[in-house]
């Protein structure tokens, strides 16, 4: 997919990964989350880490809240209650629906707040503002702000929306994959 | 440190709950088999108790195929699968608590009502006891192996058919164990024999599989 890439990232800085469809966006990120493992180089990381992708891992049969309990005590205990993360996520009173019922949007919005009770520095978010409305792209911006001041750390692609945060954050922009020929 | 894995386990059984009658199918068939039996053999209490071991063993490991598509798969399609590799623990322990919970789901409840099954095709009386060990040691193991199939076809669409393939050679040994100790016992010779192979079995399927499902997962996402 990719190759050559070195980069340091330290707390309380953003990754922007930008490219086109098929460059390899998602898979940098699921290499930096350490699901998969690189062909060659190594991956230095000292923390945790929490990714959030397209399909967000989420139980359409359990509720709300029952996800995000179990989010809670699989990736280890934060300080936000579940109903505390809901509230933030503009999703306050959603407690007890079922994950099937929410729309496309809220559905997201579950997997963000899945991100404020599971305690890691680093997040990894591969694409966060697919399908949301204005108000669930300017949510994501304002949970990033506040995550990178808490001394987090954030990598993103994105190919719609840039993010708007204060900070000038670190870009990385990968080539179109050219299919080989075998 | 236990936390993820209570997690874990707390959430298979509530979805297991949740999905009440799809979890019910393994039990609901082996019974579909034993009522059905004796209408297709006929209903002669001397030919269904000849039968009866083999017939309630391979009634068991069929049921226990049943549930083995949905074993990772779920978890495979809605991305909580990856998430085994961002948690504290090794994915090892989470496989095992997975596959004990399909267990718990599939094996236990037939271990329950085997008396019953073994009542109706009516199995000698002595042999109950070791029909009962013989599930014990043997559910397990239909757990263990089918899982090592379901983690293995996992990104293969629809790899029911391949899944069975798998499992069936895997699975003769115990069969050939978990009746013959039946039958013996029936006949009122000592089971023991047979019992201790199945019980090796067991433990050597417990150390191994689970380490073998953890890297067929892995290379199933990446």
């Amino acid at each position: 997919m990719f190759d050559d890439i070195s980069l340091r990232l330290d707390a309380g800085r953003l990754l922007l990964i930008l490219g086109p469809n098929g460059s390899g966006k998602t898979t940098l990120l699921r290499c930096l989350a350490g699901v998969i493992r690189p062909i060659k180089g190594e991956l230095t990381c000292a923390e945790r880490r929490a990714f959030l992708g397209h399909r967000t891992g989420l139980k359409a049969a359990l509720s709300c809240r029952e996800n995000l309990g179990f989010i809670q005590s699989f990736h280890g205990r934060s300080r936000v209650r579940p109903d505390q993360a809901l509230a933030r996520v503009g999703l306050a009173g959603f407690g007890l629906r079922l994950a099937s019922t929410l729309s496309a949007g809220q559905t997201r919005r579950l997997g963000l707040a899945s991100l404020l009770v599971s305690e890691r520095r680093i997040w990894l978010l591969d694409e966060p503002y697919a399908s949301l409305d204005d108000e669930g792209g300017a949510l994501v911006d304002t949970l990033i702000v506040d995550h990178l001041e808490g001394g987090g750390t954030v990598a993103l692609s994105t190919h719609q929306r840039m993010p708007d945060i204060g900070a000038e954050p670190i870009r990385l922009h990968l080539c179109a994959n050219r299919p080989e020929n075998h | 440190m236990f936390g993820p894995l209570w997690a874990l386990l707390s959430q298979d059984l509530r979805l297991a709950i949740r999905h009440g009658g799809e979890s019910l199918m393994p039990l609901m068939f082996l019974f579909s088999v034993i009522i059905l039996v004796p209408l297709g053999v006929g209903p002669g209490p001397n030919l269904l108790s000849a039968i009866a071991p083999g017939m309630i063993w391979v009634a068991a490991l069929l049921s226990s195929l049943l549930a083995l598509e949905r074993l990772f798969r779920p978890d495979f399609e809605d991305g909580s699968l990856e998430q085994w590799w961002l948690g504290h623990l090794p994915v090892y322990g989470l496989v095992v608590v997975r596959l004990f919970s399909h267990w718990l789901i599939t094996g236990l409840p037939i271990i329950l009502f085997a008396p019953i099954a073994a009542e109706m095709l009516f199995l000698h009386p002595d042999a109950l006891g070791t029909l009962m060990i013989s599930l014990m040691l043997g559910t397990p193991i239909l757990s263990l192996v089918g899982g090592l199939a379901a983690a293995l076809t996992l990104s293969t669409n629809r790899g029911s058919v391949l899944l069975s393939i798998l499992v069936f050679p895997l699975i003769v040994p115990v069969l050939v164990f978990a009746t013959g100790a039946v039958s013996v016992a029936a006949e009122g010779i000592s089971p023991q024999t047979h019992l201790g192979l199945l019980a090796a079995m067991l433990v050597l399927a417990l150390t191994l599989v689970p380490l073998a499902v953890a890297s067929a997962l892995r290379l199933n996402i990446e």
